[in-house]
Parts: structure tokens; C-alpha cells; sequence
């Protein structure tokens, strides 16, 4: 590589201004912030009010513990819905059918996520098609609500982040040697051993960067729980909302935030630790 | 287990994959088929066939091409994404470079540091922008009493919070193409008396070209149709995702499908083309 002449600060220039300007001060500020208290009679002071409050009020953890399980959940439920997907792609489809599945996996995320929401909202509100429809199949005789509950919720969120599991699971599935599953079943493997003992683990890099894209995105997600949760499955997404534009309440707002970041730094880092990946390579691909 | 099963067990296989597109499909085609509902809500009964949708002139009955709240949101969302692609790619083609073309002590710390924005909420993102976009703002106005109107929320604070975390994917998608540069070429380029600056714009930036058109489709289009971000930052010019959401919760009529539809119409043809386009020149450079 070359000596580092005026050329290589100028590239480094853009590169700090975005890094410095757009993410690290930002965040710092939003640290910052959530460190005040404001008083207006005997001015502001600086202490950990703010996280005192989150801890204080049961509605605020209990809305993060919540938001943290169902993302867990959502996340199980993708992997276990994608993987034999994923493993079909890869290993079972062949040629030009191949081409043609990956690319319906990949269309419907083209398509804004209120777009897709929206459809499972038409499908399952109380007027909605399938209610409906098994009204008018006389399978019911009063429309149904399908829509406002946990069940809903975890449709959307699954079908919403789909692609982020499908795509890196089918990336790894491809370079397994299929040989490797036919030496399993040689030395006296069935399909379980097979699929446990040599597909999982070789398939682990895909499963942990799928995850982890998974959980990050049913965490940070605003729409889905909106609009197809139900009343009593508030987001965290939403408390952090709520603080910051209907209350206007923004140092509380800036430590959910600060709290928020922290859980799913811990979480990933769990995730990484535990499957042995590391970010870079996880991530970076 | 799955590629040796014979008999039931890969009937059953593949009606799962056929269930798996029908779960996939089912969402997207709903939406598509109530924009030609007869009916004031999109819900059935089914009322009969009509465009009101999109060529309907009056109220209630306003289609898509007469509905100026949503048509100038449409235009709005817009330019926020040409000008996030144009910024995202300036930054992604200079930081693969950087990252590619020199070491230098840190590189692997700052190599996280770009990928940082992959695993940031995107509502968090919003907000700290926000809170530092507005403490300047105050900070300025205080010291030397002039009010920065862009600081606020609106357009501009938009177009900054999306690249914050789009100049990151675009970034990725340049290093993918630029790691199989071969750097012979640009100092066979330096060799034949080309300035730095030439040879990177005749030798390596037609090399880059399939990626940066990949960039910018997937900049473009992740710009369209953000929805967290753009929440917290969004002024008075709402873009197309926000009006739309606002049509959502007051309840709308079916010219909510029929933006749909042509939002799907419209990423399928930008999709498509530029795969078609990326995989022709993938073929031919091998």
C-alpha cells in the first residue's frame, strides 16, 4: 500500500466528517441530555434522574422487557420459518428455478413497509377479507377480529423482516458441500443427525448475522406493532415517541433511547459471543 | 435431511414452499386488487370494477392522480432520495476507497465504525439527530441570535438522518465490487503518465459502475420508503411514507391501494431493470 500523502487525509475527510457529525455526536448528545433534569425554579442539575424515572415506572421497563421478548420471539419464529426456505434455494432448487425463487423472496421488500403492512391489515381486520370471507364460506356466523393482538403482531414483524434471514442463510447454505450431508447419512446419520450435527453449524455465520439483522429490526420497529398491535402491546419504539413528540418530555425520551441502544448492543454482543462470530465478519459482508 | 426425501415427505417439502410464496405473495396482491374496488373502503364485499382510484376527480371519490396532499408528498419523498442517493454515493465510492487502497493504524475500528449504523434503531438514530441538529440550532441562536431554519425539523434534517445510515449500505455494496479490483490496471494507468485523479476516473470508476448503479437503486429506494427515521425529523412537507401513514390511521379510502400499487409497480421496474442491467455486466467481466 501506498505512503500516506495528502490524498489519503482528503479520503479520510469525508469519512470522519460523516462518522463524527452524523453518528458518534449525535449519540453523545442524546447521552448528554438524558443526564439533565430540568427545573425551572431551581435549575437544571445533572444526575441519572432521567434512568431513575424509566426504573421507578413499571409501564417503561415493563414495555421494554416486552418489546425485547416479542423481538426475541419474532426472531426464533423467522429462523424457523426461513431456514427450510433458505435451504431449498440453496440446495434443492436448481438453475432457473432457483433464480426465480430467490427473486420472489426478494420483491415484496421492495415495497415499503406500509405498503406490506397495510395488506396484512386488510386481510385480517374485523372487515377484512378473511373474516369475510369465511362469513360468507358460512364458516362463522359474525365477522372476526384477527387484527389488534400479539398473533398479528408477530405476522407482521415476521413477514416484514423475512428477507434479512432468507438472504444470508442462503448465502452460507451454498458453499456446503454436498458431499458433507452425504457422508453424514453414509456413517448411519438420519435426516435429524444430518441437519443438526452438519448443516446447522456450518450454517451458524448466516444464522447469527440473519438474527442478528432480525432482532434489530423488530427492536427498532415503529409501524408493525402500531398499526397490527394490540392496545395493551405498546412498543418501546412508541414510549420513546410519545416522549419526545406528544409529551415533548425530551431529556426522559433521550435515556429511553440511551436505555434502548444499551439492550440491543448487550443482545447482539450475547449473540455474537455465544455462537463465536465477530462483528466485522458477521456484518460486513 | 431435506434434499434426499422421497415420497410424502417431499410432497409435503414443497407444498411448504408453495405455501411459503402464497404467504409472501398474499399481503402485496390484497392491497393490488382493492385499489379496483368499487367500495369506499377497502374491504369486501366486492363492489365492481373501477379506476376512481386513480383517475376519480371528486370527493369521495379522488383517485391518486387528482389527490394533491398525496401527489406532492409523492414529490417530496422524491427529492429527499435523489438528493440522500447523490450524498450516499459521493460518500460510499470515497470511503471504499479509503478502505480498500490504504492501511493505516485504527483501520479496523473504523471499519467498525462503519458498519455501527447497521445495528442502530433507526427511531434512535431519528432522535439523536434531532436532539444535536436542535442543540446547535439553540446554541446559534443564542450566541448570535440568528435563527437556522434548517436545523429544525423538516426536509433538510431528513435527508441528513437517512444518510447517516444509507451512506453505510452503499459503502458496502461499492467494497463488494471494489475488492475484486485489480490494481495493476490503475498503475499501468499512473505508469502511462495519468494523474492520480485521471486514472481513477477513466480506469477505476468505470470498473465501479455496476455497483454504483446498485447503490444508487437500493439508496433510492431504502430513502423512499424509510419510515422510522424520517418520523422523528419530519417537519411540515410530510414525504409520501408519513402521508400515507397519516391516511392509515384516519382511515382511508382505496386510493391508499392505488399509491400502493404504483409504488410497487414502480420498485419492481427500478428492481428489475438494474439486476437485469448488474447481471449482464457481471457476465460480461468474467
Amino acid at each position: 500500500m501506498k505512503a500516506k500523502g495528502l490524498g489519503f487525509y482528503l479520503l479520510l475527510l469525508p469519512f470522519v466528517l460523516w462518522f463524527v457529525l452524523l453518528i458518534v455526536l449525535p449519540h453523545l448528545q442524546m447521552f448528554e441530555l438524558s443526564l439533565i433534569k430540568r427545573d425551572y425554579a431551581a435549575g437544571d442539575s445533572i444526575g441519572m434522574y432521567q434512568y431513575q424515572q424509566f426504573f421507578e415506572e413499571p409501564l417503561y421497563w415493563r414495555t421494554l422487557v416486552r418489546t425485547v421478548w416479542m423481538s426475541l420471539l419474532a426472531t426464533f419464529i423467522t429462523l424457523l420459518v426461513s431456514f427450510p426456505v433458505a435451504f431449498f434455494i440453496a440446495k434443492v432448487a436448481k438453475g432457473k428455478s432457483k433464480r426465480l425463487l430467490l427473486l420472489s423472496c426478494l420483491l415484496p421488500f421492495w415495497v415499503s413497509e406500509l405498503v406490506r403492512t397495510y395488506g396484512w391489515m386488510i386481510l385480517l381486520r374485523e372487515s377484512g377479507v378473511i373474516s369475510q370471507g369465511l362469513l360468507a364460506l358460512g364458516l362463522t356466523d359474525q365477522p372476526i377480529e384477527f387484527l389488534y393482538n400479539d398473533v398479528s403482531m408477530l405476522i407482521g414483524l415476521v413477514y416484514t423482516s423475512m428477507l434479512f434471514m432468507v438472504v444470508p442463510l442462503v448465502s452460507t447454505l451454498e458453499g456446503l458441500d454436498q458431499s458433507l450431508i452425504e457422508a453424514g447419512y453414509d456413517l448411519g446419520g438420519n435426516g435429524w443427525n444430518v441437519t443438526h450435527s452438519i448443516i446447522v453449524p456450518y450454517a451458524m455465520p448466516g444464522i447469527v448475522s440473519g438474527c442478528i439483522m432480525v432482532f434489530m429490526l423488530c427492536l427498532g420497529n415503529y409501524l408493525t406493532p402500531r398499526l397490527l398491535g394490540g392496545k395493551d402491546s405498546l412498543w418501546f419504539t412508541e414510549q420513546i415517541f410519545t416522549q419526545f413528540i406528544t409529551r415533548f418530555n425530551w431529556e426522559l425520551g433521550a435515556a429511553f433511547g440511551g436505555v434502548l441502544l444499551v439492550v440491543s448492543s448487550l443482545v447482539v454482543s450475547l449473540g455474537l459471543k455465544l455462537s463465536g462470530q465477530s462483528f466485522s465478519r458477521t456484518l460486513g459482508r | 435431511m431435506l434434499h434426499q426425501l422421497r415420497g410424502p415427505a417431499k410432497s409435503l417439502y414443497q407444498f411448504y414452499m408453495v405455501g411459503f410464496l402464497v404467504f409472501l405473495a398474499l399481503p402485496l396482491s390484497i392491497v393490488a386488487v382493492f385499489a379496483f374496488n368499487d367500495s369506499l373502503f377497502a374491504a369486501l364485499p366486492w363492489q365492481g370494477f373501477t379506476l376512481d382510484w386513480f383517475v376519480g376527480q371528486t370527493e369521495p371519490k379522488l383517485g391518486i392522480f387528482y389527490d394533491e396532499g398525496l401527489l406532492s408528498s409523492i414529490g417530496v419523498s422524491a427529492s429527499i432520495a435523489c438528493l440522500v442517493t447523490l450524498l450516499s454515493l459521493v460518500l460510499a465510492t470515497a470511503n471504499a476507497w479509503l478502505f480498500i487502497r490504504f492501511d493505516f493504524p485504527g483501520k479496523n475500528w473504523l471499519y467498525i465504525g462503519l458498519l455501527l449504523p447497521l445495528v442502530i434503531p433507526g427511531v434512535i438514530l431519528g432522535v439523536a439527530i434531532l436532539v444535536a441538529s436542535s442543540s446547535l440550532a439553540n446554541s446559534v441562536e443564542d450566541v448570535w441570535g440568528w435563527e437556522l431554519e434548517w436545523l429544525r425539523p423538516g426536509f433538510i434534517l431528513v435527508v441528513i438522518g437517512q444518510v447517516a445510515f444509507i451512506t453505510t449500505i452503499s459503502t458496502l455494496v461499492v467494497l463488494a465490487r471494489l475488492r475484486k479490483f485489480d490494481f495493476s490496471l490503475e498503475e499501468a494507468a499512473l505508469n502511462l503518465g495519468a494523474g492520480p485523479w485521471v486514472a481513477f476516473v477513466t480506469v477505476v470508476l468505470p470498473f465501479l459502475m455496476p455497483a454504483l448503479i446498485g447503490a444508487a437503486v437500493v439508496s433510492f429506494l431504502m430513502s423512499f420508503e424509510n419510515f422510522n427515521t424520517t418520523l422523528m425529523l419530519v417537519g411540515s412537507d410530510a414525504p409520501l411514507t408519513i402521508a400515507m401513514y397519516d391516511r392509515l390511521r384516519e382511515g382511508s379510502t382505496p386510493v391508499l391501494n392505488a399509491v400502493s400499487l404504483l409504488l410497487m409497480l414502480g420498485s419492481a421496474v427500478i428492481a428489475l431493470t438494474s439486476m437485469l442491467f448488474s447481471g449482464d455486466k457481471d457476465v460480461s467481466s468474467k
